[in-house]
């Protein structure tokens, strides 16, 4: 009964996208304030019905009812509570119930915090809104229904795919389809603007904050997948330039510029008509890579099982969505009227370097990815792009952006004076000539890339504290005097601050992974001592366990250093007896400064021999607290009292459980 | 600044970018494109020695063996017409097994030993590389469309 539910309210989802899809557009157009004022109870009327289809379909997870043939593809009743909750989202189905989710809630929040906004605006980006909603709805209840049932129901489910069951990767679709989704917000509100013929800055101060919420959403999405990716697989990587990865990664850069070129919009009244093509291309990648996951064009080890019905009915709703916005943009973007003037150095000036640098990036990264389709289509055999070709163009770009990104924040708007900024800098730039020289020192070996990967990092960091110094007077004025100005500045100042020192970190933890990690592999009996990076690694031997829903076996390694123990690692080779697949759970052992990695591998050999891979990761753990410093900063940046005055609070609570509100 | 000259100026910025980004990646695409070859590909065609690609197939029936040193692996790479053995030092992924599809990345040595430097993991047991699916399609070994 709930399952049915379930599917009848999302078609019931469907419906009520269409008719508000329709009718405020209509009532825009003919300045018809009823229609009009239809599009709010639409729009949240569409969110409370998929999310009862989403509350169904987990309530069918949670109790295990395997009549769902979802449930019983995806689910086990042995499973532990926190993946049948995220089994919802790990398979194709659910995940998709799940987007259409995020896409109405948005729309509602529009529905309920916009009740500011120009009438006419908000009921054109309502309706744009619920158009993208009808096709996924659409695309659900065509071809990918998470509501089929099986007759006769098995007793028991197939379990979720044991990759799959980590607390990294539980919470790793939901942030990633928060950031891709929300970009929706910006696409809606660009071509409700690009409809109405109208850009100016109150628009760029309410897209700003919905991009800025997708964005840290985004980036949480991306550095947990890429945790993921590090501790799961076994190996150590964190990041392959696979085009799954890819998909996520260039939304990621074109929304960075899109959060940037708002700004301008936002203040200078400028780049009004290039904000806006970003807006439509960020939200067509976020689709991009929407397709790319699930239609399996390319190769890729995240793909989810591949149904060629799927792919086409996508491309549709790509072609559609991404063409029709771009042909608006060609007729109605010449008329939107540019505005305010400025030199090229400037603040406005390094915003553009910014958006260039970051937008020629992602078509590098897109040239890169779907250049294997290309060929193949032209008949040109299969390849694959990997890593080097990404290092090789994406390095020359990040080097210049990142290099400029410390000076940027200190050129005035309209006109700034360069020499000046860069004296400012002096302090930075003594500092990341000590940290390399530094670093020279301490690590012989290692690419000369590395050192200036480290120097650039160093630049980000101080160069990002330096703003913040400047703004508060430090050791030009009294501790008190420093403390009331750093209290009374913009929260945006202190976001601007996090994030880009925490880059600087992200930099550092990728610089140092990269070029300095070590690597011993070597087959061991009890006993045995592997020597690593100045540790020694204590082979002690094997043991049988039994978790949940897997068995297990469990080595114990023992590091010490100089002869004092360190710590003891248990790494494990897992075996999911009803999904018939084995994992291996990496044991970590992390410093602030660098990780110990090991991973049990084949075993045992007929002498009680086993594979014993150990991995030592310099900074590797800076990444992860750059980037969550990155989304700190972006969260915080939120909370700025200039983006509440576009929009007043209203009562707390409603219709956005749990959600970060970026009116708030 | 007029606003003609600042449209030009930022027209002129922009073609640049593109230009250098377009070197870029056509410097990039000549040494590191990773083209995929079956083990019947190999046998037609004349390699450059120090070319790496990716070979795909099947992992040949009780082919698997470790070598002396412990940590070497060796297994042979069909698509059911050839066949092309292979040498791996390290981990190999959790879902390499005899029968199941593998694509492994490395280069041909003189004797005629693939010696592969990463072997690709795959996340799903039901997933067929497409690679592979299309080799074994090509030589005619495919068996039902799953």
């Amino acid at each position: 009964m709930i399952p049915e539910l379930g599917h009848f309210a999302l078609i019931l989802a469907f419906l009520l996208a269409a008719v508000q899809a329709i009718l405020p557009l209509v009532g825009a157009q003919r300045d018809d304030p009823a229609l009009m004022a239809l599009g709010r109870p639409a729009a949240i009327g569409q969110f409370a019905m998929i999310a009862i289809a989403f509350l169904a379909l987990m309530y069918a997870f949670v109790v295990s009812d395997f009549t769902v043939s979802n449930v019983v593809e995806n689910s086990h009743s042995a499973k532990p509570m926190l993946y049948k909750v995220a089994g919802v989202w790990g398979n194709h189905e659910g995940s998709m119930v799940l987007w259409v989710l995020i896409l109405a809630l948005f729309g509602a929040l529009v529905a309920v915090f916009g009740g500011n906004l120009p009438q006419r605006l908000q009921a054109r980006a309502l309706s744009v809104q619920a158009m993208i909603g009808v096709g996924f709805l659409a695309f659900i209840l065509a071809t990918s229904n998470p509501f089929l049932r099986v007759d006769p129901p098995p007793l028991d489910g197939n379990d979720l795919n044991p990759l799959l069951q980590d607390p990294g990767l539980a919470f790793h679709p939901p942030f990633l389809y928060l950031g891709y989704v929300g970009f929706s917000m910006a696409f809606s509100f660009a071509v409700a603007a690009l409809i109405e013929g109208r850009v100016d800055a109150a628009w760029g101060r309410w897209v700003r904050p919905w991009t800025l919420a997708a964005w840290c959403a985004l980036t949480i999405g991306i550095g947990l997948g890429s945790w993921w990716a590090y501790y799961e697989l076994g190996w150590g990587g964190w990041w392959f330039w696979d085009p799954v990865e890819n998909a996520s990664f260039m939304p990621w850069l074109t929304g960075t510029a899109l959060l940037h070129s708002a700004i301008v919009v936002e203040k200078r009244d400028a780049l009004k008509s290039w904000t806006i093509l970003l807006a439509i291309v960020t939200f067509g990648l976020s689709l991009l890579g929407t397709f790319l996951v699930r239609s399996g064009v390319l190769t890729s080890v995240h793909a989810f099982a591949v149904d060629p019905k799927r792919g086409v009915f996508i491309l549709m709703l790509l072609a559609l969505t991404i063409g029709g916005s771009l042909t608006l943009y060609a007729v109605r973007a010449p008329a939107l009227k540019g505005g305010g003037l400025f030199a090229p150095i400037s603040r406005e000036g390094a915003l553009v370097l910014n958006n260039l640098l970051l937008a020629i990036a992602a078509a590098t990264v897109l040239t890169g990815t779907l250049y294997p389709l290309a060929l193949e289509a032209m008949g040109g055999g299969t390849v694959s792009v990997g890593p080097p070709y990404f290092n090789a163009v994406f390095m020359p770009l990040a080097v210049p952006l990142v290099a400029a990104m410390a000076i940027g924040p200190m050129l005035a708007w309209k006109r700034g004076d360069l020499p000046g900024a860069l004296g400012r800098l002096k302090a930075a730039a003594l500092l990341t000539a000590i940290i390399a020289l530094g670093t020279l020192y301490w690590q012989t070996g290692g690419p000369v890339l590395a050192f200036i990967g480290i120097a650039l990092a160093a630049w980000a960091f101080f160069g990002a504290l330096t703003e913040f110094a400047d703004r508060i007077r430090l050791f030009r004025a009294p501790p008190a005097e420093n403390w009331r100005r750093a209290l009374g500045l913009p929260r945006s100042a202190w976001g601007l601050t996090l994030a880009h020192a925490g880059l600087g970190l992200a930099i550092a933890g990728m610089v140092g992974t990269s070029a300095w990690k070590s690597e011993v592999i070597e087959r061991v009996g009890p006993g045995d001592t592997l020597a690593l990076a100045g540790y020694e690694l204590v082979f002690d031997g094997v043991e049988r366990i039994a978790g949940p829903n897997y068995s297990a076996e469990r080595g114990s390694v023992t590091v010490t250093r100089n002869g004092d123990t360190v710590t003891v690692l248990r790494p494990e080779k897992r075996w999911y007896p009803v999904a018939r697949m084995p994992t291996t759970e990496a044991a970590i052992r992390t410093t602030l400064l660098s990780d110990i990695y090991v991973a049990l591998g084949d075993g045992p050999d007929p002498t009680g021999g086993w594979v014993l891979r150990a991995w030592h990761h310099p900074l590797v753990p800076w990444l992860w607290i750059g980037i969550a410093i990155m989304a700190l900063g972006g969260t915080v940046s939120l909370t700025d009292r200039r983006l509440r005055v576009g929009a007043p609070r209203r009562a707390r609570g409603n219709a956005a459980g749990g959600h970060p509100q970026p009116a708030e | 600044m007029t606003r003609k000259k600042r449209r030009l100026y930022l027209l002129g910025l922009s073609l640049g970018g593109l230009a250098v980004a377009a070197a870029l990646a056509l410097i990039a695409f000549q040494d590191n494109l990773l083209f995929f070859y079956s083990p019947s590909d190999l046998q037609a065609k004349t390699l450059a020695p120090e070319q790496r690609f990716r070979l795909g197939g099947l992992v040949a029936e009780e082919s698997f063996e470790h070598l002396s040193d412990g940590i070497t692996v060796r297994f042979v790479v069909t698509d059911l017409t050839n066949t092309i053995p292979v040498v791996f030092a390290g981990i190999l992924p959790d879902l390499f097994r005899e029968g199941q599809g593998v694509v492994a990345e490395g280069r041909l040595r003189a004797d005629g030993v693939f010696e592969a430097s990463d072997v690709l993991a795959k996340h799903d047991e039901t997933y067929m590389p497409r690679e592979v699916a299309d080799a074994l399609k090509q030589s005619g070994e495919w068996r039902g469309d799953e």
